[in-house]
C-alpha cells in the first residue's frame, strides 16, 4: 500500500475518529517495496494542497526514509525552471491547461516527492493507531481493517 | 462508449461478477447529464484532485472505469481513486482490475491508491471523500453469519484454494441485504455526511425497487439542511423485482 493512502486513513472504531491522535497511522514492523509508477507532475503540483505534511513527515521519519523537509514543497519547486517559463502557468498561480502545454521536466524535489507517495508501498506490517493503539496487519500490500466483533 | 475495463483475470467463484447492477453504474457515470455535472463540480482549475472512493468494489470494474476515463468523465486526469472491500479476495482481484485498465488506458488515466481490506468506510478520514460509489448487497436475503468471517477471509490454512462455503459465503456478502435489502446500505448512508468533502462531496449509490427508494430518498433529505437526493440513473423498466436505480446524494449550500 501507497504512503499517499495513510493521508486518507484513520484508525477504524468509532470512537477514535474524533480524537487527532488517531490520524495519522502509524507504521510499525513495516517491509518497504519500491513499486515504480509514471510521475504525473500536473498530480504532484495539484495534491500539494490535500496533503497532512507534518503527518506525512512522522510516518516518513518513523519508517526512516530520508527526512522530509518542515514545509511542504511550492508548485514551482517541482519544475525545472527552465521549463515553467515555456510553460506559462497562468495569471492566478493556478492549473495549468495540461493538453496542449509543453512538456514540464520535474526536479529532484518533484521525484523523491513522487517517491515517497506514490512510489514506497508497505507490502507488510501493521498500522497502528495512536489513539487507541489498535494494530491493523497489511498483507501483500492489503491493508485489512476489520474489527473483531467487540470493537464495532 | 468508454471502454469496459477487462476482469478476464478473476475467478468469480468468490468475487462479484460484473452484472447488470455495475453496468448501470457505468452507464450513468459517463452520460452526458452526469459527466457534465461532475465536470462543472470538479473541473474549477484551482481545485485539488479531488478523491474517489469506491465501497466494495468486488472485481474492481466501476472503480477502474472511473479511473481509466477520468479525462472524459471528470474533466481532469489527476483525480485520486480508492476503494475498499470487506473480502479480501477481491481486494487483490480489483486491484489488479484497476492497474491493468490503467496500464492500458496511458496518459488519460488517473491516480490509483489502493483497496483496503475493511468494512464500508469506516477506515476513511473523515471529510476526505469528494465522490463515493457504493453498489451495495441490496437482494433482500438474509445476511451471512459474519462470526465465519476472518476464517473464510483467507486461504485456508495450508491450503492453495478456497472451499466451497467460503466461497459461498463470500458471495453472500456481495449481496445479501437483509431486510428490504437495505441492512448494509442503511449503515452505508449513516456514513455518508461524515465521510463527503463538506463543499464538494457527492455520493453515488444504487439501490433496486425492493430497497423502497423513495422513501430512502425522502430519508435523505430529511438529514438537514441542503441535502439533495435525486435519481439519475435507471434500468430494468418491465417492473421486475430487480428494477435498478442510481440515487445522487449531495449537499448544495444555497
Amino acid at each position: 500500500m501507497k504512503l499517499l493512502t495513510l493521508n486518507f486513513l484513520t484508525c477504524a472504531i468509532k470512537s477514535c475518529k474524533s480524537t487527532p491522535a488517531s490520524f495519522p497511522l502509524h507504521p510499525r514492523d513495516a517491509e518497504l517495496e519500491i513499486v515504480e509508477a509514471d510521475l504525473n507532475i500536473l498530480f504532484l503540483k495539484n495534491i500539494l494542497p490535500r496533503l497532512m505534511w507534518d503527518e506525512l513527515r512522522v510516518i516518513g521519519s518513523e519508517l526512516g526514509l530520508p527526512e522530509l523537509p518542515s514545509t511542504p514543497p511550492t508548485r514551482e519547486d517541482l519544475v525545472e525552471p527552465s521549463t515553467t517559463a515555456i510553460a506559462a502557468p497562468t495569471s492566478d498561480g493556478t492549473r495549468d491547461a495540461g493538453e496542449e502545454e509543453e512538456e514540464e521536466i520535474p526536479t529532484q524535489t518533484a521525484k523523491d516527492l513522487h517517491r515517497v507517495l506514490l512510489e514506497t508501498c508497505i507490502k507488510e506490517g501493521k498500522l497502528v493507531c495512536g489513539n487507541c493503539g489498535h494494530e491493523y496487519k497489511v498483507l501483500e500490500g492489503v491493508a485489512n481493517f476489520l474489527l473483531p466483533g467487540h470493537l464495532v | 462508449m468508454l471502454p469496459t475495463p477487462s476482469t478476464s483475470h478473476i475467478c468469480f467463484d468468490r468475487v462479484y461478477e460484473p452484472a447488470e447492477d455495475s453496468f448501470l453504474i457505468l452507464d450513468t457515470l459517463s452520460s452526458p447529464s452526469e459527466s457534465s455535472f461532475l465536470r462543472s463540480r470538479f473541473n474549477e482549475p484551482s481545485s485539488t484532485p479531488p478523491l474517489v472512493l469506491e465501497v466494495g468494489v468486488g472485481s474492481g470494474v466501476v472503480l477502474a472505469f472511473a479511473a481509466a476515463n477520468a479525462s472524459a468523465i471528470f474533466g481532469r486526469n489527476d483525480l485520486l481513486t480508492l476503494g475498499t472491500d470487506i473480502n479480501s479476495f477481491a481486494c487483490q482481484a480489483a486491484s489488479q482490475t484497476i492497474s491493468t485498465a490503467l496500464k492500458d488506458q496511458g496518459r488519460q488515466g488517473s491516480m490509483y491508491l489502493d483497496i483496503v481490506n475493511g468494512d464500508l468506510a469506516s477506515s476513511i478520514r473523515p471529510h476526505s471523500v469528494d465522490i463515493l460509489i457504493f453498489n451495495p448487497p441490496y437482494v433482500p436475503a438474509e445476511l451471512p453469519d459474519f462470526s465465519r468471517h476472518d476464517l473464510f477471509n483467507a486461504l485456508p490454512e495450508g491450503q492453495k484454494t478456497t472451499s466451497f462455503d467460503q466461497d459461498s459465503y463470500l458471495l453472500e456478502l456481495s449481496y445479501a441485504g437483509g431486510v428490504d435489502g437495505m441492512i448494509v446500505t442503511d449503515r452505508m448512508l449513516d456514513q455518508i455526511p461524515q465521510t463527503l468533502d463538506l463543499e464538494r462531496g457527492v455520493a453515488y449509490v444504487l439501490l433496486c425497487a425492493q430497497n423502497k427508494p423513495e422513501e430512502v430518498k425522502r430519508r435523505i433529505r430529511d438529514w438537514g439542511t441542503g441535502w439533495r437526493a435525486e435519481t439519475v440513473g435507471s434500468s430494468g423498466k418491465q417492473a421486475g423485482w430487480e428494477k435498478l436505480q442510481i440515487v445522487r446524494i449531495w449537499k448544495t449550500t444555497l
